[in-house]
């Protein structure tokens, strides 16, 4: 037989179908798709906890309000009233190993500019916070103790606030509005990174924690204290330490347990990375899901198609097709739509990913790992069920392929 | 129309293409086994043109499977040119069915959603000649200008009436010049007027040295064949030779048989 000739009948069949090759294919665009994205969302968020965990610094304690086992942990919680500022000036004052504390308050709001308004988070903190998270100003000067004793209308911002609210302009000595409040901006924040994640980070207001608490949140406890240990060695020791101090404050007696947390960096990525890792399992479960589904759509044209097919192949082999023509015909179709729709899904599933990681700020990686795996089941699910039947009406003799209904 | 016919063994060579020896086939289903061909015997010659006939059911359909190489009788044996067709492969079946021989199937098995010359080409594609795209669709456009479709080649068969299908059908047997054409009632489903064209047609390919076995139902066409073969019950009942009746001659009995319901129609 003619070897251009394949292509040829492969294409002359697949236009012939179309609406068959269509459906086939979509059942691969929405599997590969699923897959992608799902893949791509779990292991974005994974990776944006490791971040906020990572960015820390290194020699950071956080101290949490409730008592939480670890495993269990989940970051940016803080639903008890433990936690007061004394609490955290207690323990940068009274533990030797530490250097530098600093309450957490976060609120998520929006902050005015003349005519222009961004959501973005409004951070209270000391000003110790900069030397704990390592993150020096690129301009400007960080509020100061006295700031924080006069409760301060000033803040330092990130550079996405310079871009979105400023549009780039020198935001120094201009005031901004948030909830209300006008905060005179004093210093910018030197850029966190280029990537998606730098540019959460650097989505941020840090006000004096009196101010955050006073006039921005209305709340009177800490969501986290930031504490920094002078060195690496000393974690554990400082760990005891404060927890000894806290329970004391907090009047505990020996049968209580503890109102609080004290967790190292360390600890606290375990945690996260093993929630952020159920979660990728989660996601990948319903990626699985669609492509199961995807494939039970792919399988269930195929097998619709498969009498016609079979008088189809009948007629080939009773002209002269030999058994392998055919079977070369059918691989040749399967292996053009596995890349059709191998092709379609990716593009689908990276769009996606890209749509979901700018739209809900959901940070999300494209992951070729994910798409191969995608597309070499869908493709199997797709080659199985479209050759397998033809490979059996191949093997009969023709007028029996020609007979079958 | 054709002039005077020739004398119709003149394709023949006399060298024998086909033979039968107890042919028999069983068709087993769950419970019950048919026997549609029960012991045929039969020789035929290169260039014969034969015509078989038969009671619906008498195992005609079933004959023309086995002798075109699509099925395989269950005993008896089938020489093809003196070789036996059982001990082929089936690779050497599948050129056997590409080059040598054109089947036109009682229901066509015409390829859906596809045009004519889609269709007609097909058995070229599979062909072993080394053809260029070119020769492929010239052959295939020379077949179905053969069978009077010129002027329908990019029909798809669901837009073309059940005798344009029935000549597709045959352009698609034609196309590969083969030796021995089978056709299974190929003037069913053809008014008298254009089944006598496929028939003149077919007498004239016997002319040039075409095998021909035919099966047809109606005495008339069969008697443009030299040779009538009559199946009841799966045996040969009876096989005749007789001179041909040329076109005109068959077209004049159709008048004689038709005349009081086309009595207006044109000669
Ligand atoms: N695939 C099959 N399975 C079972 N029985 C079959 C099959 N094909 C044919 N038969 C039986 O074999 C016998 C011969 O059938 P065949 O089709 O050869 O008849 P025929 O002479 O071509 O009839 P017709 O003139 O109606 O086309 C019939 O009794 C039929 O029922
Ligand atoms: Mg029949």
């Amino acid at each position: 037989m003619k070897w251009m000739a394949l292509p040829v009948i492969a294409l002359r069949d697949l236009r012939r179908h179309r609406l068959r090759t269509f459906l086939t294919a979509l059942g691969l665009i929405i599997g590969i798709s699923a897959v992608i994205v799902m893949v791509g969302l779990g292991q974005g968020a994974r990776a944006e906890v490791e971040e906020q965990v990572n960015r820390l610094g290194q020699n950071v304690v956080l101290v949490f309000p409730g008592s939480r086992a670890l495993g269990g942990v989940s970051i940016g919680g803080g639903s008890a009233n433990t936690l007061t500022v004394e609490d955290a000036m207690a323990i940068r004052d009274e533990i030797p190993e530490v250097v530098a504390a600093s309450p957490e308050v976060r609120s998520q709001t929006q902050v005015i500019y003349g005519r222009r308004n961004w959501h973005t988070r409004v951070y209270g903190q000391s000003p110790d916070y900069l030397q704990i998270r390592r993150w020096p100003l690129e301009s400007g000067h960080m509020f100061t103790e006295e700031d924080l004793a006069n409760v301060a209308l000033v803040g330092v911002v990130g550079q996405t606030i310079v871009e979105e609210l400023f549009e780039g302009a020198d935001p120094i000595g201009e005031t901004v509005r948030i909830r209300g409040v006008p905060i005179t901006v004093i210093g910018v924040l030197s850029r966190k990174g280029m990537s998606l994640m730098g540019s959460v980070q650097d989505d941020i207001v840090i006000l004096p924690y009196t101010t955050a608490f006073r006039r921005i949140s209305g709340r009177s406890h800490a969501m986290v204290i930031n504490v920094q240990v002078y060195d690496q060695h000393a974690m554990t020791e400082a760990q005891a330490k404060i927890t000894d101090l806290l329970r004391e404050r907090h009047r505990l007696g020996p049968a209580q347990e503890n109102d609080f947390t004290v967790q190292t960096q360390q600890e606290v990525l375990q945690a996260a990375t093993e929630t952020s890792r159920v979660m990728t399992i989660l996601l990948a479960s319903i990626a699985a899901i669609s492509l199961f589904v995807g494939g039970i759509g792919i399988m269930n044209v195929m097998l619709v198609s498969v009498s016609e097919r079979t008088r189809e192949i009948g007629l080939r082999l009773s002209v002269g097709a030999r058994g392998r023509d055919v079977m070369a015909q059918f691989l040749v179709e399967s292996v053009v739509l596995c890349v059709l729709g191998g092709i379609g899904g990716s593009l689908v599933g990276i769009v996606t990913t890209e749509l979901i990681a700018h739209s809900a700020g959901w940070p999300a990686y494209f992951s070729r790992e994910a798409m191969l795996a995608a597309v070499s089941v869908s493709a199997s699910v797709g080659i199985f069920f479209g050759f397998y039947p033809a490979w059996k009406a191949a093997n009969l003799d023709p007028i029996d392929a020609l007979r079958r209904e | 129309m054709a002039t005077v016919n020739q004398d119709p063994a003149s394709g023949a060579t006399g060298r024998i293409m086909i033979q039968l020896d107890g042919l028999r086939r069983v068709y087993r289903m769950e419970s019950l086994a048919v026997e549609a061909l029960r012991g045929i015997d039969l020789t035929l010659a290169e260039g014969e043109f034969a015509a078989i006939m038969g009671a619906s059911g008498s195992g005609k359909s079933t004959l023309m499977n086995i002798l075109g190489c699509l099925d395989r009788p269950t005993a008896g044996r089938y020489l093809l040119d003196g070789r036996d067709v059982s001990t082929f492969s089936r690779d050497q079946l599948a050129r056997i069915r590409n080059h040598a021989i054109g089947f036109v199937f009682q229901d066509f098995h015409l390829l859906p959603r596809t045009s004519a010359l889609e269709n007609v080409e097909l058995p070229l594609l599979y062909s072993s000649e080394p053809l260029s795209w070119k020769e492929i669709h010239a052959r295939a456009r020379e077949a179905l200008r053969v069978v009077g479709l010129e002027d329908r080649m990019e029909h798809k068969p669901a837009e073309l009436s059940g005798g344009q299908q029935q000549r597709v059908a045959i352009a698609r047997a034609l196309v590969t010049r083969p030796r021995l054409l089978l056709a299974d009632e190929p003037t069913g489903n053809l008014d008298s007027r254009i089944g006598l064209e496929i028939i003149d047609m077919i007498q004239r390919l016997n002319r040039e040295g075409l095998t021909i076995i035919m099966v047809t139902h109606e005495p008339d066409i069969a008697r443009a064949a030299s040779r009538i073969i009559t199946l009841r019950d799966g045996h040969v009942r009876l096989d005749r030779s007789l001179v041909p009746l040329s076109v005109e001659e068959l077209a004049e009995r159709y008048r004689e048989d038709d005349i009081e319901v086309d009595s207006g129609q044109e000669g």
